[in-house]
């Protein structure tokens, strides 16, 4: 499955957090100019990477400081200080239908994404968050209330509040309801970045995976079932805290598998560090509700956005103990060691069914309703 | 909520996983697939050639890695399985100037990219037409409830979905509702298939939810008429091993016959009332199915007296000025035709995985969940893992 047409690499931009530079991996099929922007653009997977690598990204000058940056499609940004420790930077706009969903809503959505986009970086105590909105004429103030409130909640679960904002109205029809952006600052002593996995490493998982993209979808679908599906949202710079007290720097590699899911997220993970992992099925934490719906929309829990979870790589020592630590915490109570990884077929996932392996493979353009 | 630690097929929550453990038990799949090698070996040419016809049962075998199971002296082979995928071009291109012209189209989700002669439905939907998604039937007459603008519901697929097609069409649809019918009938592609130059096949596993609506009886004919055994069978992981190990059986043996192995579900009759709705809406007509022939009865079509739902009846479709778009030069070395008559694996074509991804599909094999390039470009064909 070697891609061969239009292949690019970049390796501009600072050495890494283990000092080597190391190219980013691309593999890119370009379209012409014709091309029109499409929703699997945003869905994700690798036309959505191909997009940010070749266009988005692209061209930039150099940083100044020695850092992470945009080459590295990490989580986050990390920038050197001159102390020698890390300023890291995220952000991220949400758009989400509908508004309000079982188990969360937009605002949650904001603060949580960045706050866990931050932890995945190492950064688990944010210094602030910025809060953007773009709203549609005519969007109901109690409504806008409501969301705030529970971005204050969510702010109060991750220990952090917003410092600065903007706020823009938009004549009806011109933007879809409502659209918030936060960014997070952090400092961190340590990074954690997305690519440290070696052959050997464990991979675990903080929780049960596909509840909110499965949620949101059973929601449009009016799917029920008899215990409730609700989205996993929730700030995780806690739990993530706590299992890096626990594994330190045997803790290699983070990640949240948000859109795309859990196949996406390994899939970076797997690629950028040069390794396969195989994973075994029957160890992987899936609710009950969330399976049977999957099945029933014809979708794979592994492509399903989480919003809550996050996916660790940890040196094979450290692995239980970082595993005890997730579950002492309540996000992590279903916390799991779910594979390994290993030198042959690197940057693909195996996945060991129980009955047979078979390969996993990103989600592609699946005809998906935007989640989040 | 349970705990899960490592316990086979961990679900959180109770409901249901019992059944999970009847039908996806890995010591059972083991012993099932033991005892289809020892049946494979007792035959006396190698490979034993079976193939099944159904996008669910590749589905299936792929999903749960079942190939890694089975002996090497085993092909099992993915026929004309995936209604989406056999979809033609002339089909396709209706509903794209439908939705050029500014009508609504309603379909199932894998339709949105099937390729026509100028792009498919994703790319008109992409240049401002309108086109919902939506997973039956019946939410397509909704969609067109809830509107005065017309709605047509471009339906596809066999038996099963054709079923649901027909119910709906039954029920006093609004209007503003039609059907576009792409759908498909599986029996007569069989025959083609069985009388292929170049075929081998010796055995076919038939489709468990077709035979809900149609009965295993259907199938009798077909036995006789070309001495293949038919084994029906379900679609969980230990359903199809079952499946198998009676197919292989039937064919060691040189017996001929229909065997139900999909007992919980399927009777020989069938579902009566299904199949008396069914073709009280529908008639068959021949029609090329793509990269396969002309399947004489193979397309299903409204009857005269649902002219009025008939979307081709309603509206003027021109379709000819889509025909300025020449067709990319890859189609002429897409596989796909000899992949969905099982005389080629995705293997063999040199567009697999390099131009032809599910992103960017050549055939209509990568486009749907159905079809065979695109489950094994998704979990690996036959993978050495």
């Amino acid at each position: 499955m070697e891609r061969k047409s239009g292949e690019t690499t970049v390796t501009r931009g600072g050495p890494d957090s283990d000092g080597a530079p190391r190219p980013s991996r691309i593999r890119a099929r370009s379209a012409g100019p014709d091309e029109l922007i499409t929703l699997k653009h945003g869905a994700g997977g690798v036309p959505m990477r191909l997009l940010i690598e070749e266009t988005l990204a692209a061209g930039y000058p150099e940083r100044p400081v020695e850092g992470r940056g945009v080459e590295a499609m990490d989580d986050g940004a990390a920038l050197r200080l001159p102390d020698g420790s890390w300023l890291v930077v995220t952000t991220d706009s949400h758009v989400v239908h509908p508004i309000r969903f079982p188990g969360g809503d937009i605002g949650r959505l904001a603060v949580a994404g960045t706050v866990n986009d931050l932890a995945m970086m190492g950064a688990t105590e944010p210094l602030g968050l910025t809060c953007a909105v773009v709203v549609e004429e005519g969007f109901r103030r109690i409504e806008l209330e409501a969301i705030q409130a529970s971005m204050l909640e969510a702010c109060r679960e991750a220990g952090t509040t917003v410092i600065t904002g903007d706020t823009k109205v938009m004549g009806r029809g011109e933007v879809d309801g409502l659209v918030i952006n936060t960014a997070g600052v952090a400092l961190a002593s340590r990074i954690v970045t997305d690519d440290g996995l070696r052959p050997g490493d464990r991979i675990l998982v903080t929780g049960t995976v596909g509840d909110h993209g499965i949620a949101l979808m059973a929601r449009r679908h009016e799917l029920e079932f008899e215990e409730e599906l609700l989205s996993d949202v929730a700030p995780i710079n806690a739990l993530v805290r706590g299992a890096l007290a626990a594994g330190g720097d045997r803790i290699v590699a983070m990640k949240d598998p948000t859109r795309g899911g859990v196949a996406s997220a390994l899939h970076e993970m797997a690629e950028k560090s040069g390794v396969s992992i195989v994973i075994e099925e029957p160890t992987v934490p899936v609710r009950h509700a969330v399976r049977a719906a999957a099945e029933m929309l014809g979708l794979d829990p592994f492509h399903i956005a989480n919003e809550g979870k996050a996916l660790l790589g940890v040196r094979p020592d450290r692995a239980e103990a970082v595993l005890a630590a997730l579950r002492a915490h309540p996000l992590g109570s279903e916390a799991a060691i779910i594979g390994t990884c290993a030198a042959d077929h690197p940057g693909r996932l195996v996945l060991d069914t129980g009955l047979g392996r078979r390969l996993l493979t990103e989600p592609v353009g699946e005809p998906l309703p935007r989640i989040c | 909520m349970s705990a899960l630690d490592g316990r086979p097929g961990a679900a959180v929550g109770v409901a249901g996983e019992a059944a999970e453990l009847r039908f996806r038990d890995p010591a059972r799949a083991r012993e099932l697939a033991g005892a289809i090698a020892r049946v494979t070996e007792q035959v006396d040419h190698a490979p034993v050639s079976i193939m099944h016809v159904c996008g669910s049962h590749e589905q299936s075998i792929a999903k749960f890695g079942l190939r890694t199971l089975l002996p090497k002296g085993l092909d099992v082979i993915m026929g004309p399985g995936c209604p989406v995928c056999v979809t033609d071009v002339p089909e396709v291109d209706e509903a794209v100037a439908l939705a050029q012209d500014g009508i609504r189209i309603a379909s199932y989700g894998d339709m949105l990219k099937v390729p026509g002669s100028a792009g498919s439905l994703s790319d008109a939907q992409a240049k401002g037409a309108r086109v919902d998604v939506v997973y039956s039937a019946a939410q397509a007459v909704e969609l067109a409830r809830d509107t005065d603008e017309d709605v047509v519901f471009f339906a596809s697929g066999f038996e099963t979905t054709a079923v649901a097609t027909a119910a709906v069409v039954l029920a006093d649809p609004p209007p503003n509702f039609s059907v576009l019918s792409a759908h498909k009938y599986i029996p007569p592609v069989m025959e083609i298939v069985a009388e292929m130059p170049g075929a081998r096949v010796e055995g076919f596993l038939a489709a468990g939810h077709a035979a809900t609506i149609t009965g295993s009886a259907i199938f009798e004919r077909f036995v006789e008429r070309h001495g293949l055994p038919v084994v029906v069978a379900g679609f969980e992981p230990l359903d199809i091993l079952a499946g198998l190990l009676r197919l292989t059986e039937l064919v060691r043996d040189g017996e001929a016959r229909v065997v139900n192995a999909f007992p919980r579900c399927v009777t020989p009759e069938g579902n009566r009332n299904a199949q008396e709705q069914m073709w009280r809406v529908f008639r068959t007509t021949g029609g090329r199915w793509r990269g396969i022939a002309h399947v004489p009865n193979g397309n299903l079509r409204l009857r005269d007296e649902f002219a009025h739902v008939d979307a081709r009846r309603r509206f003027d479709i021109d379709v000819r000025r889509l025909w300025d778009h020449a067709p990319s030069q890859l189609t002429q070395v897409c596989l796909c035709g000899d992949i969905m008559a099982g005389i080629a694996s995705p293997m063999d074509c040199p567009l697999f995985g390099k131009e032809c991804v599910p992103d960017t599909p050549v055939g209509a094999c990568m486009v749907s969940t159905e079809g065979t390039c695109r489950i094994w470009h998704m979990y690996g064909g036959h993978p050495d893992l």
